[in-house]
């Protein structure tokens, strides 16, 4: 199937505040930081959504890639400047480029507010 | 991002938990939300929502309703003679107008559409359909008018993505454990008004709104809610130390209190410390076209401040680092970047910076630093000290004097409860040095006095050719001092 604004392995151009959803779960996120170069993004080993993007119906969760995202958490892959904050908890897990991404670490700053 | 996104994601992970409370008036971050949409019909046609009011549960549901609707929100000083406010609201186009008691009719009565803040608040509740959160990051989120202390207040534009990264770069969705809550006492037109309604909320702390700010109130409120986490500004600090001094009752629920918005003497904070020992203090600077606070002194420089450290000590005066999403510049006179230890005037750059007012004009250069008009410098370790605004630079004699530095000297005086250093116009060095000081009640000081006590700690350039005495001095309502105003009543009395 071809997807528009992807290539044949599913990469694209990320941009800041994109909103993309899972085609396998309940999984949504946020682009926070995008790469400059186009990544293939995917959940449960499915590739993610953009918006007006419809679900591949033959698509299913893979669980050996691991642990869906939780509400709330930053995904990041510092080596490509790639970070998404998950705004719809799922049970797919998330993989850029086929490797798993990382929940990003909290550094807690003073509470300022 | 959309600032409505924040909400939504409260809703779906902590939805069932109370939000927002003023009063005994409580919503659910799920009400909250279904609050929004329902008040964001209200708002149809219209091109912005302006609240013109105290702290309340009118607040958020604008601020978010707006959101819903794609128009700005646009909270504005409630203390604005009516005239203002029309002059403030002209420009804004077909706007709704929500509004508290009297303001409301005067409003009406020139014209705009209004809503009594009650009646949007009780229609809101009614529950309406939930919507689609918007895609729009780019669109203007709040309109916010500066303090205006240097010269008119201009409207700073803050869109979605500014305040989003902000909130999502400075605290973690959902941290907050169940008992914390935040009492909520700057005014909702402030900036660190809509930070902490902001932060918060994503937190999962639950907001308590005091209406204003009431150094007595506040205690109270603080006991009876059990509140954990504050944020204050300077005068705030100081009248709330009044009120446990007189009482001494403490507040053993409160862990965490920020400050900042307005320069605080270092004697407020050695008082804070001494009073609330257990409470981790902060100090936090920033700006209304930075989104809220850029820069953070902690709860750790504040102790290692209080055992006697003697560089924490000096630092306690400085507004601590900048954020790890934040990058600072101190520059000099022909833009170039200055090393540590150097004065100069303090750019910032970062998503959460706008810079942009209403209107036109975008001060950020081409690499995107924004110029703050703060003068200041950084020491070896990144602390950023802040010596006030460029515009308020005295110069005298082609010496760049910051009226900070000798405000802080003359604060020492026992018999000084407030000063204000200007300068005045001279014919001789361009401008002289002039000190406007507040004695403490009953006291009696004398110019020469003032002018020796400075001496001992200040060069004789930088020590006031001209006292004079007043019974108050002008601050905005977040505790800033008005120096044109200062200036203007110097000039006028001779």
């Amino acid at each position: 199937m071809f997807i528009p604004g992807t290539d044949i392995e599913g990469h694209m151009k990320l941009r800041p505040g994109q909103k993309l959803r899972s085609a396998v779960c309940d999984a949504q996120v946020v682009v926070v930081r995008a790469p400059s170069a186009d990544v293939s993004l995917g959940c449960g080993g499915a590739p993610l959504l953009d918006d007006g993007q419809d679900a591949d119906g033959a698509a299913t969760l893979d669980p050996s890639l691991g642990d869906g995202p939780l509400l709330g958490k930053r995904y990041a892959d510092d080596d490509l400047g790639l970070e998404l904050l998950c705004t719809r908890a799922g049970t797919g897990a998330l993989t850029v480029d086929g490797r798993p991404l990382l929940v990003k670490d909290a550094k807690p700053l003073p509470s300022s507010d | 991002m959309n600032l409505l996104l924040l909400l939504d994601m409260v809703a779906a992970g902590r939805g069932d938990e109370v939000a927002v409370q003023a009063g005994d008036d409580r919503l659910t971050g799920g009400e909250l939300l279904a609050s929004a949409w329902r008040a964001a019909e209200l708002a149809v046609g219209a091109s912005a929502l302006a609240y013109v009011g105290t702290n309340g549960l009118a607040v958020p549901i604008g601020l978010f309703a707006a959101a819903a609707a794609g128009m700005p929100f646009v909270p504005l000083n409630y203390r604005l003679s009516d005239d203002q406010l029309h002059d403030l609201l002209a420009p804004l186009g077909d706007t709704l107008v929500v509004a508290e008691g009297d303001v409301a009719a005067a409003l009406v009565a020139r014209g705009h559409r209004v809503l009594d803040a009650g009646e949007f608040v009780a229609a809101a509740r009614a529950r309406g359909a939930a919507g689609e959160v918007p895609a729009d990051g780019d669109g203007p989120a709040v309109l916010l008018y500066t303090s205006g202390t240097t010269s008119a207040p201009k409207a700073a534009v803050l869109r979605h993505r500014h305040l989003t990264s902000y909130v999502i770069g400075t605290v973690e969705f959902a941290a907050a454990g169940p008992d914390e809550a935040v009492l909520v006492s700057v005014p909702p037109y402030h900036v660190a008004g809509l930070a902490n309604l902001l932060s918060n909320l994503y937190l999962g702390r639950r907001i308590v709104y005091l209406a204003q700010f009431d150094a007595t109130a506040w205690v109270e409120a603080v006991r009876r809610e059990r509140v954990t986490n504050a944020m204050v500004v300077p005068t705030m600090l100081a009248r709330i130390c009044d009120v446990l001094d007189a009482d001494g009752g403490g507040l053993p629920s409160l862990r965490a209190l920020s400050y900042g918005g307005a320069r605080t003497p270092a004697t407020v904070v050695q008082r804070v410390m001494t009073l609330l020992p257990d409470v981790d203090l902060t100090n936090a600077y920033g700006l209304t076209e930075t989104s809220s606070t850029i820069a953070v002194l902690g709860p750790d420089d504040h102790r290692a401040a209080r055992d006697g450290d003697p560089a924490a000590t000096a630092r306690l005066s400085s507004a601590g680092r900048v954020l790890p999403t934040v990058e600072v510049e101190v520059r000099g006179p022909l833009g170039e970047p200055l090393p540590a230890g150097e004065p100069g005037e303090i750019w910032v750059r970062g998503e959460q910076v706008s810079g942009e007012y209403a209107g036109g004009g975008a001060p950020l250069d081409v690499g995107g630093w924004f110029p703050t008009r703060d003068r200041g410098r950084l020491d070896d370790d990144g602390y950023l000290f802040i010596e006030g605004r460029s515009d308020d630079t005295i110069i005298r004699g082609g010496e760049n004097i910051a009226p900070a530095e000798i405000e802080e000297v003359l604060l020492q005086h026992p018999d000084i409860a407030q000063c204000a250093v200007v300068g005045v116009p001279d014919d001789e060095w361009g401008q002289r040095i002039a000190a406007v000081v507040v004695p403490r009640p009953g006291a009696t000081v004398e110019a020469d006095d003032v002018q020796a006590f400075a001496r001992r700690s200040l060069r004789g350039s930088k020590s006031p050719e001209i006292v004079s005495f007043v019974e108050t001095l002008p601050y905005t309502e977040t505790g800033k001092l008005l120096r044109r105003v200062v200036q203007a009543d110097l000039l006028a009395t001779g």
